[in-house]
Parts: C-alpha cells; sequence; structure tokens
C-alpha cells in the first residue's frame, strides 16, 4: 500500500514537470535553430539592418522590429483607456445585474480566435480606413485597432481584480474626508491599484507583440520602415507566418533567428509581469 | 498605512482648490459618462464583429455546406473533413493534455509544500501560457515535425496544442481543487482512506465543474488556433486516414479562404460554424463556472 501510494505520487509529479519540460525545449529549439543565424551575420546587423532581401542572403529585421513596436503601442494607446475604463466600470459602478452582461461579453472577446478578428479587420476596419484617408488601408492603424480590441480582456480582467483589491477603508476615508465617489476613484482607488493595472499593460503588451494570424492579414506585410501610422508594415511574428510556409535552408534558420528576438522581447515582457504584485497588499 | 495617508493628503489637495460643488458634480458627471461609454463599447465591438460574421454567413451554413467535401481548393463544396480534421485535433490534444494537465494540478496543490521546485514549475507554467502561438508553431514544427520525424500530422500538431492548453488545464484543475472544504479531506482520512484514495476519490470528483471548465476553454483554444496548427498539423485538404496524416483545421482553412481571397460565401460560412463552435464552449463553460460559485 504504501509504495502504491508513492508510485502515484512519482508519476504526479512527472506530469507537474511537463510544464517545466515543456518551456526547456522550446528555448532549446528556437535557439538552437536561430542562433547560428545571428552570430553568422552579427547580432548588430541581424538587429538594426534595414533590408529583408532573403534571396540576397541580407536579413535584417529592423523594420519588424520596428512594425511590432509601434503596432504595439498603437494597440496600447486605445486599448487601455477603454480597458481601464470598463474596468473602473465594473469595479466600482455596474450593479451586479449589468455586470452580469458585461464581464461575459469581456470573457467572448477572450475566446474568439484571432483569425475571426483579422477577418473582422479585413472586411471592415481595412476598408474604413480606405475610404476614410484614401489610401491602401493595409496599415499601422488597422493593426493597432484590431490588436487593441484583442487585449482589452486582459487588460479588463487583471485591472478590474486590482482595483477591487484595494482596501475599503481607502474609499470609505476618501468619501468621509467629502470627496465625490469620482473623486474617491481617481485620486485613491485607480492610484492605490496602479501596480496591477501596470501589470495588465505588460500583459497585454505581450500579447499584442505575439499575436500573428490578426496581424498578417490586415498590416500589409511591407518590409520597409513606416513613416506614418497608415503606411504599412510587417511584425516580427508576421514576418515567421508569411515565409514559414515556403522558406528552406538559411531563409527558414533566419525566420528562427527572428523567433528567438521576439522571443526574448516575450520573456522580459513575462518577466516584468510576473515581478509586479497584481493586487493591492500582494 | 503610508499609502493611506498620501491618498488622504490627494484628495485633500483637490479639495483645496477652490473648485465649487457644481463643478465637482458637473467633472463626476463627464467621469462616469466616459466610463459607461467604455463599458458599452466594449460590449458594442463584440456583437458587431459576431454580427457581421454571422449575418454574411449564415445564409450560406447549409447541411450540404456542413456535410460536402471542400471541392476546387475549398471555393467551393463544403467544409465536412476541415471539421472532422479540427475534431480529432481537438480530441488528440485533450487525450494527452487533460490527463497531464490533471495529474500536475494535483501534484502543485495536494502533494506538495512551498519548495524552489514548486516555484520553478509555477513559472514554467506562467511562461508556457505566454508565449505566442507562432513560437509554438515554430517549436512544433523544428522539433515534433522535423526532429521526431512526425511529419506534419495530426500528432504534431496535436503535440504542440497539448503544451499550448496545459498551462490552462493546470490553473483551472489548482483553482477547483483548491475550493474544495478542507473537511472533505479530513472527513475522509479519518475513515481510514489513504492519500490517493482520498485526492482519487473524494477530492477530484468534488472538483469537476472546476476541472471541465479548464478542458472546456482548452478545446476553445484547439478549435481558434491557427499559427501553431498550420506549421504542425498542416493545411492539406481532405479526411486525414490515420493520426499521422496531416490535415487542415477550420481556422486553417479560414485563414487561407480570407488571405487567398478564394471564396468569399466560403469564407463567411465558415467564419460563421467557427464562431458558433467558440460561441457554444464559452456558454458551456460559463455554465460551469457559474455553478463552481455557487458550490
Amino acid at each position: 500500500m504504501k509504495s502504491y501510494e508513492k508510485i502515484i505520487e512519482v508519476l504526479l509529479f512527472i506530469c507537474a514537470l511537463v510544464a517545466i519540460i515543456g518551456v526547456l525545449l522550446i528555448s532549446f529549439f528556437i535557439l538552437k535553430e536561430g542562433i547560428p543565424v545571428i552570430s553568422k551575420y552579427g547580432f548588430t546587423k541581424f538587429v538594426f539592418g534595414t533590408t529583408w532581401a532573403p534571396m540576397r542572403h541580407e536579413y535584417g529585421i529592423y523594420p519588424m522590429i520596428v512594425g511590432s513596436l509601434l503596432v504595439t503601442t498603437g494597440a496600447l494607446a486605445i486599448g487601455v483607456p477603454i480597458g481601464l475604463g470598463c474596468a473602473i466600470f465594473l469595479a466600482e459602478i455596474a450593479n451586479t445585474k449589468l455586470a452580469k452582461v458585461i464581464r461575459p461579453g469581456v470573457e467572448l472577446l477572450a475566446g474568439i480566435p484571432s483569425v475571426i478578428y483579422g477577418l473582422y479587420g479585413l472586411v471592415v476596419i481595412v476598408p474604413f480606413i480606405r475610404k476614410t484617408f484614401h489610401n491602401q488601408g493595409f496599415s499601422i492603424l488597422a493593426g493597432s485597432i484590431i490588436l487593441a480590441i484583442m487585449i482589452l480582456p486582459t487588460i479588463v480582467n487583471i485591472s478590474e481584480a486590482a482595483i477591487r483589491s484595494v482596501p475599503k477603508e481607502y474609499k470609505e476615508g476618501s468619501l468621509a474626508l467629502g470627496s465625490s465617489h469620482w473623486q474617491a476613484i481617481s485620486n485613491v482607488i485607480v492610484p492605490s491599484a496602479r501596480s496591477g493595472i501596470l501589470a495588465a499593460v505588460v500583459l497585454g503588451m505581450g500579447r499584442a507583440i505575439g499575436e500573428t494570424m490578426a496581424v498578417i492579414m490586415i498590416t500589409g506585410n511591407t518590409t520597409t520602415i513606416p513613416n506614418s501610422i497608415l503606411s504599412p508594415i510587417r511584425t516580427l511574428t508576421g514576418n515567421i507566418g508569411i515565409e514559414m510556409g515556403y522558406a528552406s535552408g538559411e531563409h527558414q534558420k533566419a525566420l528562427f533567428a527572428t523567433g528567438v528576438v521576439l522571443f526574448i522581447f516575450i520573456m522580459i515582457l513575462n518577466f516584468i509581469a510576473n515581478m509586479i504584485p497584481k493586487r493591492v497588499g500582494e | 498605512m503610508n499609502k493611506l495617508n498620501n491618498s488622504i493628503e490627494n484628495t485633500k489637495k483637490s479639495h483645496g482648490s477652490s473648485k465649487s460643488v457644481k463643478t465637482i458634480k458637473a467633472s463626476e458627471k463627464f467621469a462616469f459618462t466616459l466610463l459607461w461609454i467604455c463599458a458599452i463599447l466594449t460590449i458594442i465591438i463584440l456583437f458587431a464583429i459576431i454580427g457581421s460574421v454571422l449575418i454574411n454567413g449564415l445564409p450560406y451554413v447549409t447541411w450540404d455546406f456542413l456535410t460536402q467535401e471542400p471541392e476546387n481548393m475549398g471555393k467551393e463544396g463544403g467544409i465536412f473533413s476541415v471539421i472532422i480534421t479540427t475534431l480529432y485535433l481537438t480530441i488528440f490534444s485533450l487525450i494527452i493534455a487533460a490527463p497531464i494537465g490533471i495529474a500536475a494540478a494535483t501534484f502543485l496543490t495536494e502533494y506538495s509544500k512551498e519548495s524552489p521546485v514548486i516555484k520553478i514549475i509555477r513559472f514554467a507554467t506562467e511562461s508556457l501560457s505566454g508565449i505566442p502561438s507562432i513560437i509554438f508553431g515554430l517549436f512544433g514544427y523544428v522539433f515534433f515535425v522535423v526532429f521526431l520525424k512526425f511529419k506534419y500530422s495530426i500528432v504534431s500538431g496535436g503535440l504542440t496544442l497539448t503544451l499550448m492548453i496545459l498551462p490552462t488545464i493546470i490553473r483551472t484543475t489548482e483553482e477547483a481543487i483548491k475550493a474544495v472544504p478542507r473537511s472533505y479531506r479530513e472527513g475522509s482520512l479519518a475513515l481510514g482512506a489513504t492519500k490517493w484514495q482520498t485526492t482519487y476519490k473524494v477530492v477530484l470528483p468534488t472538483a469537476i465543474p472546476g476541472i471541465l471548465t479548464g478542458v472546456i476553454l482548452g478545446i476553445g483554444r484547439v478549435v481558434g488556433e491557427t499559427a501553431a496548427v498550420i506549421f504542425t498539423a498542416g493545411s492539406s485538404l481532405g479526411l486525414p486516414s490515420s493520426v499521422w496524416r496531416p490535415g487542415r483545421t477550420m481556422a486553417v482553412h479560414l485563414y487561407i479562404l480570407a488571405s487567398e481571397g478564394l471564396s468569399k460565401d466560403n469564407m463567411y460560412a465558415t467564419a460563421s460554424v467557427l464562431i458558433i463552435t467558440v460561441l457554444i464552449i464559452n456558454l458551456v463553460a460559463n455554465k460551469l463556472i457559474n455553478r463552481l460559485v455557487k458550490v
């Protein structure tokens, strides 16, 4: 009986190790495939090179790094205010009935597949931008709008949890001093929850930088450095997603190298998000 | 306490300025209107996306569309094999991910004390959930497809997806197990049951709604995934004759139809089937979560 119990415990432990093994395998294989190209052409030339021409063995991903950062910044600029507003609304203003409608709605937004977002961008957002600004429509702006919607659930859920974790006494103290509900929210509650809100923004950023399919479908994917938010761009994820289908040899390794850079970005963001306390008092 | 003092200072400051009650009221009204708009906007966006897909696609979702094979690269015909491939891939990933995920969560909650190893496992699970799907796609391609020579197949795709949905299953199962009252375990142990008997016969059955929620959310991710699937399970049309054959899932089919502009009607119809599947999955998960809260 004792040994039987022990075997079970060991089996359970092995299953728990799968996550570690997974992360190690992923890191190892992405690095193993990607590092050779980076070291062959030099880190600076790979990261800051402005030409991506696999046919001529030129692998510079600077335009994609700029593209990823711009489209992510745009997504945050649109998504964070709306998401934070929604979170404050859910935590402070909405009654239970209203929250019961909005919260599942936000959950559902998280469940919609990225191709559907891409499709919506392709048939609604891109034509809209094309008509409004008389250009091709595929642009940073289109990507930012769709990504803003995609990161809403992350922003709303984590911010709301952070706001709810602010002790009641803070709010009561503020109200007792004669401030209005809004003054309590803007001067006391939200500032107290700022670290959780920051974590939400960092995680949202991670989602936006890592998103692939929706972005490929609506940003135009040109490998030039953009000069306005209406310019088309290609992101790091887009670079991999588009060319992986037909690349081979060194070209394919260069896509893995792009993956290495993306992976490092994501790991840094994950690490930061992990460090930030998400609730008051954590 | 310091924080509280600061906050009070802030409040005082904003009061100290010569704002009249009227302006305070007006600014509150303005701010609350903005908050309302944010919340309503979120719901409007949701309805706009689902609505635009269903309005354009539902008329083409016919019995024939669901039961006929795609023809002419998907330009004509239905999506039968695409639905079946999606089903295969979902079942395959779940058969592997669910037991491992539930076992891992059981270990983390019932068998372990806080130790460095546990912290590393937690960190790994968190990291795994933050890795973008395109990275999973790259990894799945180089490891399962090339290195282990599984080729483009349901196996390669399923194993890649297993890693992707593992964090979801582990986290929800952990929550569910933690919610089981201590007295249940004590009662079972007092009756002379061993730790595993208690876990297996008392704790896990009680936690089933929560565990199911995790599994269902996992299904949702598998059904909607594109980037990780296209480079591991491939995108070839036709019914896979075994798990070692490649196939095309609904999400991949939709992506190809949309990006190559093959057929608008079939594109919208596929999108409708996909979104209805996702809606059902979320509805079921939501019902289960509500039940969980009551317990």
